[in-house]
């Protein structure tokens, strides 16, 4: 599979030289020429092409995939640099564009992957990229064979040179010129086998560090071509609601101030983006202050929309609603009433977990510019291809014609899957005639988030004369993120459950309904989709029961896990699931956190496995309460992520997604008064600070052969179940719904 | 020495403009705009020193973190009127002039605390406050920076914020 898709793709993989000299790979776009990377300054801003050898052996390695902190770039440039044999303190690593031609009615994607969801960078990368460094490395090596009179078999290459066996060697800047008027080889460069990996599993910092610490990294709120007006958005504040009546008088008076325009209400049926934007009144200005104060000064009324339940709203409908037959029966293995009839005994839990918004630390904005036959577009970006179709719908234009620009995101965790700041930034830039940088301000953020839904887990089980589990039922009722987005109902289970999930398949008789429940709050993806959401239930639950029947939560676990074996998995992440993978990393992650050990400190000690996008993570959390205040002292993260492309990074997204999901489970959530958003600011959505995270993470990898995963969002499920059951521990608290904190402050 | 060629007798030259002199990273500028205008907007929007990133408009998070006359300040909650002849120094004026880093950079470079990016200026900026004041900061002490990452970035900064500790105390000796 993988020999045939590097076949497929080295004809894509073109050589070229540039004036200066370079040796260029990549593949064949448009603008697939030396000219094509922009200068502003002195400084690279894009790279085209995946490879550019420059004369002076500077070797520039362009990075598909968006980053917002995942780490892909660094890692990317990793496994190009391997195959290469680059010597990577000469690498310089430059975000690629979108790479899209006007193909048969549909953009035609030049690069492959570029996208930052479900932690899918990694793998396709691993198929597509290595060849790529191959294909670099063995015209560097044809040309030094010939420069040097010898046969290329009996080369090698290190660290930016090509060696010869008696020792002559060239630098790869030396062959470049030379190597780029070379023919491409007929057959597909021939991979490394993985023992002669010298950078792949070695720890690597992050590409853009040193710009990073030195303030001049331009995220894309940083840029600001020179001509453009900078936008802010008064938005209706009720989800599906719309203009009554505007006097812009003041605002249009306001020195700066240059233009003030609508936002037409949402149109259901022509979605832009995954949910319908909200309608506002836009203040253009010649600075972001300027159109702060032009906005304050717009007088507006609001016609509110069909209702936006929130979560207690939601809450009060349950017990009516799990009456009344699932919406989907998802999964449904031997038979669950019996099981649960002829139990020895029986346990029952429900879970409630609240609406939360992103509050990525970048807030949404946009640069756009459009003209007849051109438009461009700077934004953070997790779903770039999305937003070349905004584009398209909104101006007509080919996808040759559209430049699609990928700078780093601060943070991401799937609210810029939604390309709702493209849509407000192009239509404004189309009315101005003018280029355009749309702003959203934090509390425009917290209003208009593509929310992580509320969702409530009725978890019931039968257990026999031994305590093993015999039956299981969960009942998921929530608000599906596909609802409202032209998807027929049949299959808005598909964002809210998954069949494969454990403990499906581990026990005889299970049952798993999802439930409908309706909203007018617009939802969206968020850092590893319900699988956030339902790994808690599931893991408090066997926590529950193993309190009930007196057993080790640990050991039912690796009860239920059995005998390491495959079991089908249909989900992203499949085909299998692999047990025995995850009791590993269970008793991993149990070892370091001391589980063993008899305490006698009043500190609790829980516990938590998921399989989130083929990666096997659990958790275990040390905690105490002194006085009022819940501390965590320690968090063990142990994962098998199959190889690890640069260990150092998969540290940091799996530290990084298990203090998200600490700091999310804690104390955050979204309601709704008067039917809009209450939450304004971080003062009403308490990001976890430095005091109260753990002081100490550590971060387990599993050795493997295994093919990649990626990391990013593996390391958040279990996070707040591990918190949960480790509460119970310190505390005998049983706390059932997130955020964790009040749920405690009331209980205690 | 070459003589610079006078003006022409007929342009008036245009009157310096009343305005705020700020000092920033050492350098002199005038603000001429509105008085009101937070200095967050100032470096970013005319200055363009971006490094002072925008997350909230209220203190809150300390994206936007700078030293003013070397102590810590928020700067999207401090108008420029307030800011005749003080000194502002943002992530940009952290390094020497040569470009050597500051240790606090170095060890952020380190110890790769880094991940999206987007706190971490302010986070600097919070620490140089921090080690200003405190030269061998205790956990307590770090526990005391309430910049706000979403990213979970906080255990590689309290490494980097130790491990620059140690490297200037060393220095020092």
């Amino acid at each position: 599979m993988t020999r045939a898709h590097d076949a497929s793709r080295r004809r894509f993989l073109k050589v070229l030289g540039s004036a200066g000299g370079a040796l260029i790979v990549g593949v064949q776009t448009r603008a697939f020429a030396d000219v094509a990377d922009e200068l502003v300054g002195d400084v690279l801003l894009t790279l085209n092409p995946y490879v550019r050898i420059e004369p002076d052996g500077t070797v520039v390695i362009g990075a598909r995939d968006p980053e917002v902190g995942q780490g892909i770039r660094t890692a990317e440039a990793r496994i190009i640099a391997e195959e290469l044999d680059a010597d990577w303190p000469r690498v310089v690593v430059l975000p690629m564009a979108l790479g899209a031609e006007d193909g048969n009615g549909e953009p035609r994607w030049t690069f492959g992957h570029q996208e930052a969801r479900g932690s899918t960078g990694i793998p396709a990368a691993w198929n597509d990229l290595r060849s790529v460094g191959a294909t670099a490395r063995e015209l560097l090596v044809r040309a030094a064979a010939q420069r040097l009179g010898v046969g290329a078999r009996t080369l090698r290459t290190q660290l930016g040179r090509v060696i010869a066996a008696d020792g002559r060697s060239l630098d790869y800047g030396q062959l470049a010129t030379a190597a780029s008027q070379l023919p491409p080889a007929n057959a597909a460069p021939a991979l490394k086998s993985p023992e002669a990996f010298r950078l792949i599993g070695q720890d690597a910092g992050d590409a853009d560090a040193r710009d990073i610490v030195t303030g001049r990294q331009r995220h894309a709120i940083d840029q600001m071509p020179g001509d453009a007006l900078v936008a802010v958005i008064a938005r209706c504040p009720y989800p599906g609601g719309a203009l009554k009546a505007l006097d812009a008088a003041d605002a249009r008076a306001l020195k700066g101030v240059a233009q003030v325009l609508t936002i037409p209400p949402p149109d259901p049926a022509a979605l832009l983006g995954i949910r319908p934007l909200a309608a506002g009144v836009a203040v253009l200005a010649e600075d972001t202050w300027t159109a702060l104060r032009g906005r304050d000064l717009l007088k507006i009324e609001w016609r509110a929309g069909a209702a936006a339940h929130g979560d207690d709203a939601l809450a009060a409908q349950l017990d009516a609603r799990f009456e009344q037959a699932p919406t989907t029966p998802v999964r449904n293995d031997g038979d669950y009433d019996q099981a649960r009839k002829l139990a020895h005994r029986a346990a029952q839990a429900r879970y409630r977990i609240a609406t939360v918004a992103h509050a990525e630390l970048e807030p949404p904005n946009c640069i756009a510019q459009v003209a007849s036959d051109h438009a461009l577009v700077i934004a953070p970006l997790q779903n770039p291809r999305g937003a070349l179709d905004v584009v398209q719908r909104l101006t007509g234009l080919r996808p040759s014609q559209v430049e699609i620009r990928l700078p780093r995101g601060g943070g991401g965790m799937g609210r810029t899957l939604d390309n709702d700041h493209v849509a407000e930034a192009v239509m404004l830039a189309k009315a101005a005639k003018k280029p355009v940088k749309l702003m959203w301000t934090r509390a425009d953020a917290f209003a208009h988030d593509a929310y992580r839904p509320f969702a409530v887990h009725d978890l019931a089980a039968g257990l026999d004369r031994k305590n093993r589990i015999t039956a299981w039922r969960q009942r998921i009722a929530s608000t599906s993120r596909l609802a409202g987005r032209g998807e027929p109902r049949e299959r808005w289970w598909l964002s809210e459950a998954h069949p494969d999930d454990l403990p499906a398949g581990l026990i005889d008789n299970y049952r798993l309904d999802w439930f409908a429940l309706d909203s007018s709050l617009p939802r969206g993806n968020w850092r590893a989709g319900s699988h956030g959401i339902n790994a808690f239930a599931t893991q408090v639950f066997l926590d529950e029961i193993a309190v009930a029947t007196k057993q080790d939560p640990l050991q039912l676990r690796l009860d239920l896990l059995g005998e390491p074996r495959a079991l089908p998995y249909r989900g992203h992440g499949g085909p299998v699931l692999d047990t025995g993978r995850l009791a590993e990393v269970l008793k991993l992650a149990a070892d370091a956190i001391g589980w063993k050990k008899k305490r006698n400190d009043g500190h609790g000690l829980g516990l938590a496995f998921h399989f989130t996008y083929g990666g096997y993570v659990a958790h275990a959390l040390e905690v105490s309460m002194q006085g009022a205040r819940l501390v965590m002292h320690k968090a063990v993260i142990a994962a098998d992520l199959g190889r690890v492309i640069n260990p150092l990074g998969a540290r940091a997204a799996l530290t990084g997604a298990t203090l998200d999901g600490l700091s999310t489970a804690l104390g955050l959530r979204i309601t709704l008064k008067d039917g809009c958003v209450a939450q304004r600011d971080f003062k009403d959505y308490p990001l976890a600070t430095m005091a109260q995270l753990p002081r100490e993470v550590q971060v387990i990898l599993v050795p493997s052969q295994e093919k990649p995963t990626g990391a990013y969002e593996m390391g958040l499920p279990g996070a707040a179940p591990a918190l949960a059951n480790a509460v119970f521990a310190a505390t005998t608290v049983r706390v059932r719904s997130l955020p964790i904190l009040p749920e405690l402050m009331r209980l205690l | 020495m070459q003589r610079l060629p006078q003006p022409d007798a007929g342009i008036t030259p245009e009157p310096i403009r009343p305005g705020i002199d700020v000092q920033i990273n050492g350098e002199a500028f005038r603000h001429t705009g509105d008085p009101q205008m937070p200095l967050l907007w100032y470096l970013r929007d005319v200055l363009r020193l971006t490094g002072c990133k925008y997350a909230c408009d209220r203190g809150e998070c300390g994206a936007c973190s700078v030293l003013l006359d070397g102590t810590l300040a928020r700067a999207c909650t401090l108008p420029m009127q307030e800011l005749q002849g003080r000194s502002i120094t943002t992530v940009e004026g952290l390094a020497q002039a040569d470009g050597t880093l500051h240790p606090l950079q170095q060890a952020w470079i380190d110890e790769d605390a880094i991940l999206c990016g987007y706190c971490q200026p302010g986070m600097l900026i919070a620490a140089a406050d921090l080690l200003a004041r405190k030269s061998d900061p205790s956990d307590d002490d770090i526990d005391g920076m309430k910049n706000l990452c979403r990213c979970g970035s906080h255990p590689r900064v309290r490494a980097a914020i130790r491990r620059a500790a140690a490297g200037m105390k060393g220095a020092r000796k």
